[in-house]
């Protein structure tokens, strides 16, 4: 348990001593595309009967980016260790995997959160107004982050080469996080870009996080809780499998 | 008595190379131990395989009598390894190292036992300092710092001298001595010879994989049957004992003799040409010879 709270407080540390790169960064991002896109389609666009483009826009942007960071937080910490050798202290040391995966998970999910709050702090003036069931919108943030904060261990343990994180993130993580319905319903998609939207698991993030301030959203937020929920279990479960057997981490 | 560290059949290869090799040895609590080898030979290997960074393909390795797979967390808490490449994390001080690294082996107000190995490495005025910012050697008294937090009755230091300069050297190893004396066990590979053979009590050797020995440091050193003799004469030296000769210095005659009774013959053969013998006396061998003996594979 001491093993866990030292890794995860030492995890806070590291993004907390960089959070004008960790977390003050990605608010300012997203706080740019609120602006240009708002400016662009507010008159034209409106998602949901009753509520502006703007105040539909926030909180994809905000799930968003808390996404993308958890992944960030956990991806680049554990490359880093590794390329830099210095995972070795923490090979050493008693720790199991359990405690070694919940402490990079529970630190990016932190992370993910800060950067959440932080775009619904900045783009506050928009008109989102306060949740419908902030239930759900707790729920979303907490099962969004944890999904990507595990992925973002998942990657950090594979891949070898900074080259290699990166492909990770900009063919996977990116294309998830923005064809998932950050900009748009995907009720206004063809056909075919909906189906393929609904295999993302980001998109049911989003919606379920966006039915929890609007009170409506593309489906169902049981739905969603259904699929990030088994998307948190699979994908610990292989986190936690691939720790236990050391892979790429223990020859 | 429970042996420090007992390794039993341990085999690791690596795709077509045969890191380990059957090795099998004891180290018992307190021994002052060296593990000796060419770069390649293994060393390495073994060390991550006591420290769980390496899984052996077959064999057992116990840590105090915690084997180091089913019983990890009780053999990682008995061993203190200090890494042979220089690693350290940029974003920490000294101490915030020393503590975090406390932590993960469950301690928490360790801060006494902290300064004090702060104050036997010469880190006290860097405590504060970013890890960053320190010199090489500085990295290096940081790296033996952390392995010792936990305290550890078993001690792995994988070529901590290397590249590092002579005073933290000496400081080293009378650190390690102190901690050896207060009953810790310490298993130390090196590349310079004269370290293992000023400090270690017993000695392993590593050749590709294979231990090629495992004795007392006098042992080994009475192992190589080669004598050196240095030699005063009243004249030259006859021509039969050219070919023995290695060189000459200060007068003397140095002779390679392929064993100690060869120096009967070789006195015979001095009374026959009726030159006499001065001076005699004979060269010790040190560990560097024994070594390059069995490294060629001329012994064993």
């Amino acid at each position: 348990m001491q093993g866990f709270l030292t890794l995860f407080r030492k995890e806070l540390v590291r993004f907390w001593k960089v959070s004008f790169q960790t977390v003050a960064a990605p608010v300012l991002t997203a706080l740019l595309y609120q602006l240009i896109f708002a400016h662009v389609l507010s008159k034209h666009v409106e998602a949901y009967p009753g509520v502006s483009y703007s105040a539909f826009l926030i909180p994809g942007l905000a799930m968003m980016s808390m996404a993308q960071n958890a992944f960030a937080n956990s991806s680049s910490s554990l490359i880093q260790s590794k390329i830099t050798g210095n995972i070795v202290f923490l090979l050493l040391p008693p720790l199991t995997a359990l405690e070694f995966f919940a402490a990079y998970l529970l630190a990016a999910m932190v992370r993910g959160l800060a950067v959440g709050a932080g775009v619904l702090l900045v783009t506050s003036w928009f008109g989102l107004g306060l949740p419908t069931h902030p239930l759900w919108v707790l729920i979303f943030a907490l099962l969004g982050s944890a999904v990507l904060g595990t992925l973002g261990v998942i990657a950090g343990i594979w891949a070898e080469k900074f080259d290699q994180l990166a492909a990770f993130q900009n063919f996977l993580i990116m294309p998830l996080t923005f064809l998932s319905g950050v900009f748009y319903s995907i009720h206004s998609l063809p056909g075919f870009w909906r189906a393929a939207s609904h295999v993302n698991p980001v998109f049911y993030m989003i919606d379920g996080f966006r039915y929890g301030f609007f009170g409506q959203a593309d489906i169902s937020p049981w739905l969603s809780l259904g699929v990030v929920g088994a998307s948190f279990i699979l994908l610990s479960a292989l986190a936690l499998w691939l720790l236990h057997r050391g892979y790429k981490l223990r020859h | 008595m429970v042996p420090a560290i007992d390794i039993s059949a341990v085999s690791r290869r690596f795709g077509q190379l045969l890191a380990l090799d059957n090795v099998s040895f004891r180290v018992e609590p307190g021994e002052f131990f060296a593990l000796l080898g060419p770069n390649g030979a293994g060393k390495t290997t073994l060390i991550s395989a006591m420290a769980g960074l390496t899984r052996p393909d077959s064999g057992t390795i116990r840590i105090m009598g915690h084997d180091v797979v089913s019983d990890y967390k009780a053999a990682r808490q008995s061993l203190g390894v200090v890494p042979q490449e220089l690693v350290f994390d940029p974003f920490l001080t000294v101490r915030e190292t020393l503590r975090f690294q406390s932590g993960y082996f469950g301690l928490t107000r360790n801060d006494a036992w902290l300064d004090e190995l702060l104050f036997k490495l010469g880190l006290s005025d860097k405590a504060d300092v970013n890890m960053r910012a320190l010199s090489g050697g500085m990295k290096r008294r940081v790296m033996v710092a952390q392995a010792l937090v936990h305290r550890p009755p078993v001690i792995v230091l994988d070529e901590p001298t290397a590249g590092v300069d002579v005073e933290l050297r000496q400081s080293l190893w009378s650190f390690v001595q102190e901690l050896n004396h207060a009953g810790h066990t310490i298993v130390l590979t090196t590349h310079y010879l004269e370290e293992a053979e000023a400090l270690c009590n017993r000695i392993a050797m590593l050749k590709k994989g294979r231990l090629v020995a495992l004795e007392t440091k006098d042992k080994l050193l009475a192992r190589s049957n080669e004598r050196d003799v240095a030699l005063k004469l009243s004249s030259d030296l006859p021509a039969s004992l050219e070919a023995l000769r290695l060189r000459q210095e200060d007068g003397r005659h140095i002779l390679r003799l392929p064993e100690l009774g060869a120096l009967e013959g070789v006195l015979a053969t001095l009374r026959q040409a009726s030159v006499e013998v001065r001076e005699l006396s004979m060269i010790e061998v040190d560990l560097e010879d024994v070594f390059v003996h069995m490294m060629q594979g001329g012994a064993n």
